[in-house]
């Protein structure tokens, strides 16, 4: 039969992709476990708009890429972390979580354009002296922390006070994320590093505050004629208030030119430099270019960064879970406890039902457990899918769904029965409806899924995506396998002489011929006739009806002649 | 031999025995208006009982307990966070779960420490979590956003694939009744809403609509193309079809039902595995009103609408014009054609 060898070949070729995952991809052959099967910790953040306004999903992935480099920095490995109903994200975490990261994770993204005062490695190194100019020199005997004089700008080497020079001097870049530096004030210089932590920085008090950023794009330089140089760079458009600021600075720092580092700006954000880039002209049009040895990649990290930062979003945290190790398993026994009795109560049913049918319907399920048990770890390796206990939850329920395609299919098989058919011929007319009505009934399913998953959050999401995933292979199953099967056993002699226990005894079933002369020769039926099988149903119902009163009211008379 | 079911189903197939599903149709609509009255007042009476998502606040659970008892518990709450309420429960024979209001983080971290020495566990054993008090409710709105979406778009694919939209009407109402009636018995039975069971809910709607399908499918088999020249009025139709499909009804839905009935026996003892249990329990009320209100609440509300359109009236009159002039006998006494 095509259809089985079509139903082999899939089997043999998921078997196969999970197999090549597994040898070159990192793939498993178990399914990867969701948090809250696994042990670890998840937190789950909103973003914080205003009423009415929604959050784009280029925001969400923006934010995205930033806590993903935010929980990388602290060393953590394996995090996932994915948006979820076009509105949050959710951040997953093996294991125990250390308050650091969590902080880390926690605070909101800050993007700040400091002057750069004075720079130096992040070793603690003293002060190439050609590097920066020394600072007015005050009472240093008790280091004061109060300029001396009062600094006119924020380029001014008057904001580096005695105390100020100290803590530069000493200034640990592995200490950043204790220094406080991302919520440092913003009228205040700031002692911080770059975000690789190779150099560190003393920078004035805040010039320009990310929110004043339109935009931010990567792009080629381009040449007066149009050219490109096949250099990267970052263009940024500030709006009004940011175009001022950003003039008065441009002016300030090109006049300083030459006065390495204090002609450099600092994008700063969460406390740390992004990117420290020169001042090479007077800007007063409020679209700087930002140049400097960029790749495609690193100019578009910075440019989503930078429009991130000046995005009005920040996050609030929703829900955060910590499950234990133990939990995890304990949780998963009991959802693979509780599925393989379902499975058991539904094998039992369906063989008390139908008979050796019954085991058509096992032989399906186990047929359809395998395909879905390999589409999961296939997905969990190509798409990073985790199995979670909702997910479970709604593969054990998937069971009873899918053995009701089965049901449905049967019962049409014994209406034809019923009707006087012989087996084969009834597989057949039946079939062609079955179909139908599984189709149409399990797209409803599919529909619920994918609604459900689209729109969902958090638990939902697996329960759905299970439940859709478990649909789609039913119908295939339903088409591939149980029909086929049906077909050939329907050619057994066990089968076709309507043996008591097949479960589609025509004397059982109450069968009524037609009559000898009527009695159907066992054909496959055309398509031509399937189409018109609705109409001469209706026909042939009426004559199974009126011989069953016939046969009801022949019973005291004496034998039915139909017997 | 057939079993008794087989049998009852081959009776149905004739029309020998018949249940009056569509002629009935006062009283079952009579019992679902009861049902939905009760199922809106059980919870405005009662209060749903809104799980820790919908509150918000912090949950420890403590899990390989040797000596579960609610008292350490309490204890450590109490010195910790002195005055707040704690919510003591035991789950299963070596589990605990605590919930309080909302605590800072060093609170949180010091009663995970506190109760890990309470119970003698080590702390990797104690689980903490924080839930802000939006997270229910905004799993709800994308819930119901998402049941708004699903029935506009379930609607319209009935409508064309049955060429009807009274089927569509049919279906979606007994579909909301469904949900109404499910959300009803689920406070009654008093287990705690949590977002679970809005998923278990949400998952009727695949189940419902699904039944329903199924048997409008054999209706409109029924009833569409012979139907100038059956001679069956049109609710006699539906019937047939319901009675039909009963069989298949009643062992799809028991087919249905019995993993849903094993994941929440499973569920209910078990420490953690509330998701479990708060699905399975929406899902199998669900299930079985959903099977129900097929049968006696979409097939008859869809005869009703089509009853009264001309051409079926016009037919439906033929028809008993008809066996009135054959002596009121029913069908079974027309000659053989």
């Amino acid at each position: 039969m095509r259809s089985l060898t079509w139903l082999g070949v899939l089997i043999v070729a998921l078997f196969g992709i999970n197999a090549a995952g597994v040898i070159w991809g990192g793939g498993s052959w178990t399914p990867k476990l969701a948090l809250d099967l696994e042990g670890g910790t998840q937190i789950i953040l909103a973003p914080q708009v205003a009423e009415g306004e929604t959050v784009s999903q280029e925001q969400l992935d923006q934010a995205v890429s930033i806590i993903r480099q935010r929980v990388d920095a602290s060393g953590v490995s394996e995090a996932d972390i994915t948006t979820q109903g076009g509105q949050n994200v959710v951040v997953a975490i093996p294991g125990e979580l250390d308050e650091q990261t969590r902080n880390r994770i926690e605070s909101s993204a800050k993007l700040e354009l400091r002057p750069v005062l004075l720079a130096d490695a992040a070793t603690n190194q003293s002060i190439d002296p050609s590097e920066s100019p020394e600072p007015t020199d005050g009472a240093e005997e008790e280091l004061s922390a109060t300029p001396s004089v009062e600094p006119t700008d924020a380029s001014d080497p008057n904001w580096v006070t005695p105390a100020l020079q100290d803590e530069f001097d000493t200034f640990d870049c592995a200490t950043l994320d204790e220094s406080g530096a991302n919520v440092a004030p913003s009228d205040e210089p700031l002692v911080t590093c770059d975000s690789t932590r190779t150099i560190k920085y003393l920078l004035g008090p805040v010039e320009v505050s990310g929110e004043d950023i339109v935009d931010a794009t990567n792009g080629m330089v381009q040449t007066q004629t149009g050219a490109t140089t096949g250099q990267w760079a970052v263009n940024i458009v500030f709006n009004e208030r940011g175009t001022e600021a950003f003039s008065e600075v441009s002016q300030r720092l090109f006049a300083l030119n030459g006065q390495t580092p204090r002609d450099q700006f600092a994008f700063v954000l969460d406390g740390a430099v992004l990117s420290a880039p020169q001042m090479n002209g007077v800007i007063t049009d409020g679209r700087p270019q930002v140049t400097g040895n960029f790749t495609q990649e690193s100019s578009k990290a910075l440019a989503d960064q930078l429009k991130f930062g000046a995005l009005p979003i920040s996050f609030e945290v929703q829900s955060s879970d910590t499950i234990s190790a133990t939990l995890g398993t304990s949780q998963l026994q009991s959802g693979l406890i509780a599925g393989i009795i379902g499975l058991i109560l539904v094998v039992i049913y369906t063989l008390f039902q139908y008979r050796a049918l019954g085991s058509v319907t096992i032989a399906s399920l186990i047929i359809a457990g395998v395909i879905t048990y390999l589409m999961i770890t296939i997905l969990g390796w190509y798409q990073g899918y985790r199995l979670s206990l909702a997910g479970i939850a709604g593969l054990i329920v998937a069971i009873g769904f899918t053995a009701d395609s089965f049901i449905v299919y049967f019962e049409r098989v014994r209406d034809e029965l019923r009707d006087g058919r012989p087996l084969v011929g009834a597989v057949e007319a039946g079939w062609k409806r079955a179909l139908r009505t599984v189709l149409s009934s399990k797209s409803m399913n599919l529909l619920a899924a994918v609604v459900l998953y689209i729109l969902a959050v958090g638990s939902v999401r697996g329960f759905a995506f299970t439940l859709g995933l478990t649909t789609i292979i039913d119908v295939i199953v339903v088409i591939l396998f149980t029909h086929p099967m049906l077909q050939l056993l329907a050619q057994t002699r066990f089968f076709s002489s309507g043996h008591s226990w097949s479960g589609l005894d025509p004397q059982a079933l109450g069968a009524v011929y037609r009559g000898r002369a009527e009695f159907r020769k066992p054909v496959a039926v055309p398509a031509k006739k399937a189409a018109s099988s609705s109409r001469e149903a209706q026909k042939r119902q009426t004559i199974a009806e009126r011989k069953a009163a016939q046969a009801d009211a022949t019973v005291g008379a004496g034998e039915s002649k139909e017997s | 031999m057939a079993n008794r079911l087989t049998t009852f189903g081959n009776d149905l197939y004739t029309g020998k025995r018949s249940f009056n599903f569509v002629g009935g149709r006062k009283k079952w609509y009579t019992v679902a208006a009861v049902l939905i009255i009760l199922s809106v007042l059980i919870p405005v009476v009662r209060g749903f009982n809104f799980g820790i998502e919908f509150r918000g606040g912090s949950q420890f659970q403590i899990s390989g307990v040797q000596n579960a008892t609610e008292q350490p518990a309490i204890d450590a709450v109490a010195e910790v966070v002195p005055g707040a309420v704690a919510r003591v429960t035991i789950v299963g024979e070596d589990g605990v779960r605590v919930q309080t209001d909302q605590l800072e983080q060093a609170e949180s971290r010091e009663l995970t420490a506190v109760l890990a020495d309470a119970y003698g566990v080590p702390e990797s054993e104690v689980t903490s979590s924080f839930i802000g008090a939006s997270w229910g409710a905004d799993i709800t709105r994308q819930a119901l956003l998402g049941l708004a979406a699903f029935l506009l778009l379930a609607a319209v694919i009935m409508a064309l694939y049955f060429r009807t939209w009274k089927m569509s009407l049919a279906a979606i109402l007994s579909l909301l009744g469904d949900l109404v009636v499910t959300a009803g018995l689920y406070a009654a039975v008093g287990f705690e809403v949590t977002p679970a069971a809005v998923i278990g809910i949400l998952t009727i709607l695949s189940y419902s609509l699904y039944d329903t399908v199924v048997v409008f499918d054999k209706i409109r088999e029924n009833t569409s193309e012979d139907g100038q020249e059956s001679r069956r009025t049109f609710a006699e139709s539906v019937n047939l079809a319901v009675n039909q499909t009963l069989v298949r009804s009643i062992n799809t839905s028991v087919v249905a039902a019995l993993p849903v009935a094993a994941i929440l026996f499973i569920g209910a003892g078990v420490l953690g595995a509330d998701t479990l249990r708060d699905i399975s329990l929406a899902l199998l009320i669900g299930i079985l009103v959903g099977t129900w209100s097929t049968v006696f609440i979409a097939a008859p509300l869809y005869s009703q609408l089509r009853e009264g359109e001309p051409a079926i009236k016009r037919h439906d009159q033929k028809v008993l014009k008809e066996r009135e002039r054959a002596g009121g006998s029913t069908a079974e006494a027309l000659p053989v054609a």
